[in-house]
């Protein structure tokens, strides 16, 4: 009998792990990103969902670590238990949802997050794999560790495998 | 601490009575552009955390038509408008006075989106004077923007500011209905999402610490 798996889902900044046969999606990205870390020898993977750069940003105590960049892919590293180096990325998200003129930075978000991400990943030496980051239309993210594909599918431009 | 600890059960009923003057000024102004009378809900105001915040408008992936625009001034915040994809071509059938209208007809789509943007500005504009009006405080709005996308992708947008200094949202959520439209349910949604620094400004306006 084949086993089907179960789809475990992410919130907004919110972290979980996956293993086979089981699937991890999360839905909505807007201009927040969603980290993919796999290993493809034990099949082991996370998904993060970031929603804000850089947790200097936070004005109050206690922080939440999936919320941003530089410290959810710590924690997600963590999560899944392996050395930073067996792991890979791929990445999707970042968009530019609204066009205002005279932008104020808070309203470039999406670009600001893609870029904290690849460069905490540099940082931890994880290469990214493949990523759909930027444009203007909400994703829905589903990673199968079984294969390392990532689906991505968007309302507006269609759906694509990464 | 976070911000919204410090937010009573007092605090919430002023916000629900914004929300209510707010809005109601706005079903009046929508009503007179349908041509039709339309209802509207008693104000929800929620203390919620970010997902509950995408449930709230239908779920994450849930496609929606929003008005999104920034509100600047003596107090700040974000403030959306919106409207399953059934309904704001409803509205645009009844606005343009074509009843073919049809989002996934191309080169229509142009012609209804400006004129849902136009309704935007102005439901949200008479949402914003009325709550100027009542608390007095000088308040600027950005031009609207206008999406289809899902719902979680435009709601988290407005959530950026409140993201940094916590992780709740406080919402004020009202509904409004059309009466010329029977269907089940709410016909569109305004949330009220006032940036974390601004509910001080909002209360003291009042008179209430």
């Amino acid at each position: 009998m084949i086993k089907t798996g179960n789809i475990i889902k992410v919130g907004i900044a919110d972290a979980e792990i996956v293993s086979p046969p089981d699937t991890i999606r999360t839905s909505g990205l807007g201009s927040c990103v969603g980290v993919v870390l796999y290993d493809e020898r034990s099949k082991k993977a996370g998904l993060l969902h970031v929603m804000l750069p850089d947790s200097s940003l936070a004005r109050s105590g206690e922080i939440n670590h999936a919320k941003f960049a530089d410290t959810g892919i710590p924690f997600l590293i963590d999560r899944i238990g392996l050395p930073a180096a067996r792991l890979k990325a791929k990445l999707a998200g970042g968009a530019q949802m609204f066009q205002f003129s005279g932008q104020k930075d808070t309203m470039r978000i999406g670009p600001r997050n893609v870029e904290a991400v690849k460069e905490t990943l540099k940082k931890y030496k994880i290469s990214i794999v493949s990523e759909d980051t930027g444009g203007n239309s909400g994703r829905t993210i589903e990673f199968d560790p079984v294969n390392a594909l990532l689906h991505i599918r968007t309302v507006n431009v269609g759906e694509k495998t990464i | 601490m976070s911000y919204e600890e410090d937010i009573t059960a007092y605090h919430l009923d002023i916000l629900k009575e914004i929300g209510n003057i707010g809005a109601g000024n706005a079903a009046t102004a929508l009503s007179s552009l349908l041509g039709n009378k339309v209802d509207m809900a008693v104000p929800h105001v929620k203390v919620v955390s970010f997902d509950e915040m995408m449930d709230i408008a239908g779920g994450p992936d849930n496609v929606v038509v929003s008005v999104f625009l920034r509100i600047e001034g003596e107090m700040t915040g974000s403030m959306f408008f919106i409207l399953s994809t059934h309904q704001a071509e409803s509205f645009i059938r009844t606005l343009t006075n074509n009843k073919a209208f049809n989002f996934n007809e191309i080169g229509e789509s142009e012609i209804g989106l400006s004129a849902l943007q136009e309704m935007g500005n102005i439901l949200s504009g008479s949402y914003l004077s009325a709550l100027s009006d009542f608390t007095n405080l000088n308040l600027y709005p950005t031009v609207p923007a206008i999406a289809i996308d899902m719902a979680g992708a435009i709601i988290s947008y407005g959530l950026v500011e409140l993201s940094q200094a916590g992780d709740k949202v406080i919402v004020i959520d009202t509904e409004l209905t059309d009466e010329g439209e029977k269907q089940e349910g709410a016909n569109g949604q305004f949330f009220l999402l006032p940036d974390p620094e601004s509910f001080k400004i909002l209360f003291r306006s009042l008179g209430v610490d």
